[in-house]
């Protein structure tokens, strides 16, 4: 398997404090990936970072995406070559309608995918302006419809089943599933890799993870099965008390 | 009424907001009557269209236009529940419409108002009668035609109870006719168990003055929305409508302007919350281009339960000029529920580029959400203005 996205003693930070201090990691192509870690440890500051959100600035390091050096690239131009991202907490959008962005950026989906908006449970907010009064489930029901339509080819999901009741949980993780395994049922091979950030490990059983992380203080630390990482932190918990 | 002295004396009654706009240097008369019978091949088409103007007049009720000072066109398609002429012919109609002419306007307001009740301006009259709905709006246009004149015009407007409206009132100068001065005085009267949506589109000239007086008195039970609109240049623009409300009633301003390099915009509106339970929302959403903007709201609650949102947004896309932003709420007894929010500034770069990381470029981004915060923020608009709107949003080349 190529690498999907190969990150490179990456150092970055936010608010003139370092946040990632040497970050490594190789994400094969098709390969899952889950990324735990205290609060604070820099996990969500990373995805930002491959996504390239300006509020995080590289010191050094590299970013590679399908070989390519995108460490200076526009986050469009990330969008463009492949990358998505389901923000935790994304921010008001004032003016712009669910359906609006979604058949602006994704028009060639747009038809297919707003049609299928029920199945999401947000055929009453595609004409809602995003994120405002949404709620939580809200949130990445709305995250995961527009990422259906953009159809990345490397999904960055950062902790997908937080503040999501449990009803809407499996919706969720049934779709977040769909969007890895695009098109598995037909037969044909998976080519969607992903990067998620996850406390709980309750997306954990949507995702067939390949393999988790362990960051602290800005660095990853160790890895291993997923499954054990998160018995392992159930038990002993991260060892430390958060940074 | 006043008499004329008192009034006269108002001529040199500054504003309460705004420019001090100089009567005299508007020097040149403008009573020609000019009397268009075929809108469709009328020279003025053009200017119509770009306010929403309708010259097929397809899905509209009926169409009254004033080129300058005097009637040009009035007619209607319903024989029955609508009366659509000239306030004049309304004043000899009906014994002076004494219990409408300057009831809802105080002609000492200021210099504006002062001058239109001096000058015996002429303007339209539409009285929607008791029982009657009418289906498709009724546009009125105010065509500016010559250069260095005023505008004087006296609207009426009354829905009776049981009855409601649509209006869409177009606004817009001939390019000749750059530096001339619009006063619109507009007293609108919605009756018990009623609805009136009155919304306004301008174009005017880069130098034009624009001072629009409009109170509204509403009943019980009744509806009353108001909405405004501006994206082109403009001289000098002031305006702040006010409506009073009875018991149950409600009240909803919506305004969306964009102030262009040397435009200067001063608007908004105000609520008086009379009635029981009677509500108002005021919504401004204003873009800055380099110009200057000041978005005002003001509610005053009066009567108990009474409950009002007011909320000014503006974006500055452009340094040069200056955004205010004055949301106001007064209450004189404690049972009210009053709220207010403003924004001014930049959009915020996470905005952007949370609209960036679905593969839009950042010019495509601020674009589409400057183009949506105009269009897009306020619900409910009529389907005619919303489409109005937003042709006229994408001609307006705002963020590209």
């Amino acid at each position: 398997m190529t690498d999907m996205l190969k990150i490179v003693d990456l150092h970055a930070e936010a608010g003139g404090r370092e946040i990632l201090k040497g970050v490594d990691l190789t994400i094969k192509e098709g390969e899952t990936v889950v990324l735990f870690g205290p609060n604070g440890s820099g996990k969500s500051t990373l995805l930002s970072t491959i996504m390239g959100y300006s509020s995080i600035k590289v010191t050094s390091g590299e970013i590679f995406f399908k070989g390519e050096n995108i460490t200076e690239m526009t986050v469009d131009s990330r969008a463009k070559l492949g990358i998505g991202m389901m923000m935790q907490r994304p921010p008001n959008i004032f003016g712009v309608t669910l359906e609006n962005l979604i058949r602006t950026a994704a028009a060639e989906n747009a038809d297919k995918v707003l049609d299928e908006a029920d199945n999401f449970k947000m055929e009453k907010f595609l004409d809602r302006e995003i994120n405002v009064g949404f709620s939580g489930g809200e949130i990445k029901r709305s995250e995961l419809l527009q990422l259906t339509a953009q159809k990345p080819e490397f999904i960055l999901l950062d902790e997908p089943e937080s503040g999501v009741d449990l009803q809407n949980i499996d919706l969720i993780g049934r779709k977040v599933h769909d969007l890895l395994f695009e098109d598995a049922e037909n037969g044909s091979q998976r080519h969607v890799s992903s990067l998620v950030i996850t406390h709980t490990g309750q997306i954990m059983d949507y995702i067939g993870a390949d393999c988790g992380y362990v960051m602290r203080n800005g660095r990853i630390i160790s890895s291993g099965k997923p499954m054990e990482i998160l018995n392992d932190i159930r038990e002993n918990g991260y060892g430390e008390e958060d940074e | 009424m006043p008499n004329s002295e008192t009034v006269k004396e108002a001529l040199n009654k500054k504003a309460a907001f705004g420019k001090d706009l100089d009567l005299d240097h508007y020097d040149e008369r403008a009573d020609e009557t000019i009397e268009v019978d075929d809108l469709e091949s009328s020279e003025y088409k053009k200017y119509m269209e770009q306010v929403g103007i309708m010259a097929d007049e397809m899905d509209r009720t009926g169409t009254l236009l004033f080129v300058d000072n005097n009637p040009s066109h009035c007619s209607t398609k319903l024989q029955e529940g609508i009366e659509m002429m000239s306030t004049k012919q309304a004043l000899a109609r009906y014994d002076g419409l004494k219990d409408y002419f300057w009831k809802a306007m105080d002609p000492t307001k200021d210099k504006y108002t002062a001058k239109t009740y001096l000058e015996d301006g002429d303007g339209y009259f539409i009285r929607v009668k008791s029982g009657y709905h009418i289906k498709n709006p009724v546009q009125t246009c105010m065509l500016l035609n010559k250069d260095k004149s005023i505008q004087n015009v006296h609207n009426i407007v009354i829905v009776e109870d049981n009855a409601s409206l649509e209006m869409l009132t177009g606004c817009s100068t001939a390019h000749h006719a750059n530096d001339a001065l619009h006063v619109g005085v507009s007293e609108i009267f919605v009756g018990d168990n009623a609805n009136l949506t009155f919304s306004m589109i301008h174009s005017w000239g880069k130098q034009t003055g624009v001072r629009p007086r409009t109170n509204c008195i509403v009943g019980k039970n009744s509806n009353y929305t108001n909405n405004y609109v501006i994206l082109n240049p403009v001289g000098s623009l002031q305006s702040f409508p006010v409506a009073t409300l009875g018991d149950n009633s409600s009240a909803t301003y919506n305004t969306m302007c964009i102030a262009h390099e040397n435009s200067e915009i001063d608007t908004g509106g105000m609520v008086n919350l009379n009635g029981f339970q009677s509500k108002a929302q005021i919504l401004s959403r204003s873009i800055s281009m380099g110009g200057h903007m000041t978005a005002r709201g003001r509610m005053v609650g009066n009567a108990p339960e009474a409950k009002g949102h007011l909320e000014c947004r503006s974006i500055i896309l452009k340094d040069g000029g200056a955004t205010l932003a004055i949301p106001e709420l007064e209450a004189h007894i404690a049972d009210v529920e009053m709220t207010h929010e403003a924004a001014v500034g930049k959009i915020a770069q996470d905005q952007i580029e949370y609209i960036m990381s679905r593969g839009l470029s950042e010019d495509d981004a601020v674009s589409l959400i400057v183009k949506g915060f105009l269009s897009g923020g306020i619900k409910g608009l009529p389907p005619e203005l919303q489409r109005e709107l937003d042709e006229a949003i994408a001609k307006a080349n705002v963020g590209d």
